[in-house]
């Protein structure tokens, strides 16, 4: 039996946090992220898990890496400012392979910029905020029911490819209060022991493009977890070229090489469609009422709604560059996840950029007058 | 009589040999470590290190036993993590002066506020070593190093008391060149039951002893011994006379409600049955 809940973004994403077994949630408070610490601080303990606030968000997520090796699934949550500090963390955990899960609600940046309104800046910063070569995993959700879909796939992507995952939320669905159903079972992806015995086993070794099994600490298996470059048995050994390159290699490659199992689109009338807006987030809702309006203005327009951004969903964009004649990017930054699609669309088709900061969502008319106005330049 | 040092069987000899300089303080410590361990009657077995960056930090890597190797100044918190995740667990920061009292201040004061059971070794030496021998907040004034080539004109940290103040249950200060009253204060920091911090005053003779003209690790220990004067002297000295010296022995002593025990106790109120953190990832 599934039920049915009128809620808030934020509450939602502390609802699947805790449906898909989090059981460990550090963090500090930040607008407008700070209802899900709230709701995890008054739900976690009744559910048998540990909330703890910390000093900083550096120690939030020091705190969670550390809480993943006690055989935890763990969780932040935060925004832009904080995001900012949990960088260093963010590549440790990738380096080190250790699940979890960050919610930032994005907020007016840079800086400490608009705390209370919404912005999508951040999704460059998600991708390549924390220093070298890695790959992550970004979802963004654009209602409150996938607040809470798109957490419990967070943990389950985290765990499945040993990486954290970032929910990259804005204030607007953050805040927004809609109508959700919560299934009693939803999927859930545990992690997995290694197969060898302590003594037999590495904890570093893996087939190439691959995810080897975590153990857990206190379990006998003596393994030493470091974010130095390190070899198949976890030591540092940093000054082998080779070993470097392995290593990152794999760290990248087995996210890359699984895009399309970690990828997710939706399309709108894309079949025909001779201008496709993509967007994500918050903006989508405005997207789809502006596509179905062009629709009944006899324009031929599509959608397709990003639901995993990072690794970006090459394939799905190049099909729509290929069929359409029009792409229209819609963000709220000055331009962040267009270069992707540029990138993609490589001249298949040409791709415009409607991009709005203020914190205010672009509104259905605007983008039915945008894209009225990339027709006509046809 | 076997030449073997006894605690072998506690290091990853596949790790040897180490990447300590000669005369580095880490060994004594490390091996005062073991002691204590043993005489809190503590084994390997139920011990997780956890460490930032720096040399000191580097001591986990070579126990035998699992080990978290972090990132600058943050040990503290992983490690709080990864008590709160298992309580029954041992969780012991090997730490240095510039992870911890510099870019991980906020951590500590924090932990110990909180006054979780975990147990820090600080092992000041009052420089950073890794990087090549800048001054620290912990560098005696008027001490040399790369970054304070005319001398530092700092106020060093007297970290220990800092500690102490910020809410510790156990807090004790030794040096090097006190390797078995320092075993006995490790002891009772594993036997405490709340956050407990030892500081090991260390000598680096390649960058601390280079810079400031006692190049020989033996005149360092002797500096350190000579340099070092009882906590019950301290407390009938005048401010003056204490200046420059290393208060040695315990400088706090004072369990009281520890933090996991505490978040662990409210949890079985409000779900009705023990905590089920442990292991929980690995559940269907």
């Amino acid at each position: 039996m599934s039920k049915e809940y009128f809620l808030q973004g934020n509450e939602a994403y502390a609802k699947g946090a805790l449906k898909a077994g989090c059981k460990f949630f550090a963090g500090y408070p930040i607008t407008p992220s700070t209802e899900i610490a709230e709701d995890m601080a008054r739900d976690l303990p009744k559910n048998g898990g540990v909330f703890i606030q910390m000093e900083d968000e550096i120690a939030s997520i020091g705190a969670i890496i550390g809480a993943s090796w006690g055989g935890s699934k763990t969780m932040t949550a935060t925004s832009g400012p904080g995001f900012s500090l949990m960088q260093e963390g963010i590549g440790y955990a990738a380096m080190t392979e250790t699940p979890l899960v960050i919610i930032n609600i994005q907020r007016g940046s840079p800086s400490t910029g608009q705390p209370t309104m919404a912005s999508q800046s951040d999704v460059m910063q998600a991708r390549w905020g924390s220093h070298g070569d890695y790959e992550i995993i970004v979802l963004s959700p654009s209602s409150v029911q996938e607040c809470f879909d798109f957490t419990v796939k967070s943990f389950n992507l985290s765990e499945k490819y040993r990486v954290p995952v970032i929910v990259l939320g804005d204030e607007i669905v953050a805040h927004m209060r809609e109508k959700i159903v919560i299934p009693d079972n939803v999927e859930i992806i545990p992690r997995k022991m290694p197969k060898e015995s302590p003594e037999e086993f590495l904890l570093c070794k893996a087939d190439e493009n691959s995810t080897p099994n975590m153990p857990v600490f206190a379990e006998g298996y003596n393994v030493h977890v470091t974010g130095l470059t390190h070899d198949e048995r976890g030591y540092p050994d940093t000054n082998n070229p080779q070993e470097h390159a392995k290593l990152v290699s794999r760290l990248c490659n087995k996210i890359l090489k699984n895009r399309e199992d970690i990828t997710s689109t939706d399309s709108y009338k894309c079949e025909d469609a001779e201008i496709v807006l993509i967007s994500y987030g918050a903006p989508s809702r405005s997207v789809i009422t502006a596509v179905k309006n062009a629709r009944n203005e006899g324009i031929k327009a599509g959608f397709l709604k990003l639901n995993t951004i990072w690794p970006f969903p090459d394939e799905e964009v190049k099909k729509l560059a290929k069929s359409a004649d029009n792409i229209i990017m819609v963000e709220m930054n000055l331009g962040q996840l267009v270069n992707e699609v540029k990138r993609v669309a490589q001249g298949d088709a040409k791709v415009s950029l409607f991009g709005k900061i203020g914190g205010e969502i672009h509104k259905p008319l605007e983008i039915l007058s945008f894209i009225k106005k990339v027709q006509g330049g046809n | 009589m076997s030449s073997e040092n006894p605690y072998i069987k506690y290091l990853r000899e596949d790790r040897l040999p180490h990447i300590f300089c000669p005369g580095c303080g880490n060994g004594i410590v490390l091996n005062t470590f073991f002691k204590g361990m043993e005489k809190a009657e503590i084994g390997l077995d139920d011990v997780s290190l956890v460490s930032g960056i720096g040399c000191s930090s580097r001591i986990p890597g070579y126990v035998k036993c699992d080990s978290l190797h972090t990132t600058h100044g943050r040990p503290i918190s992983f490690a709080t993590g990864l008590k709160l995740a298992n309580p029954e667990r041992n969780v012991i920061v090997f730490s240095g002066d510039g992870d911890s009292a510099s870019i991980g201040g906020n951590h500590l004061i924090h932990a110990a506020r909180k006054n979780i059971d975990l147990t820090v070794i600080c092992i000041n030496n009052n420089i950073y070593g890794m990087t090549g021998g800048q001054i620290s907040p912990t560098s005696p004034k008027g001490s040399f190093g790369t970054t304070a080539p005319y001398g530092s004109f700092e106020k060093s940290f007297q970290l220990s008391e800092l500690v102490a103040a910020s809410g510790a249950s156990y807090v004790a200060r030794y040096t090097t060149a006190h390797a078995l009253m320092l075993t006995f204060a490790i002891e009772s920091a594993l036997k405490t039951k709340g956050f407990s911090f030892i500081e090991v005053v260390a000598q680096c003779p390649t960058y601390y002893g280079r810079k400031n003209k006692i190049k020989q690790p033996t005149d360092m220990l002797i500096w350190l011994k000579d340099n070092s004067i009882f906590k019950m002297q301290a407390d009938n000295m005048e401010p003056k006379e204490k200046e420059g010296k290393i208060i040695i022995g315990e400088i706090t002593k004072q369990p009281h409600e520890e933090y996991s025990e505490e978040i662990y106790k409210l949890i079985e109120k409000q779900y009705g049955d023990k905590p089920n953190v442990f292991k929980s990832a690995y559940r269907g």
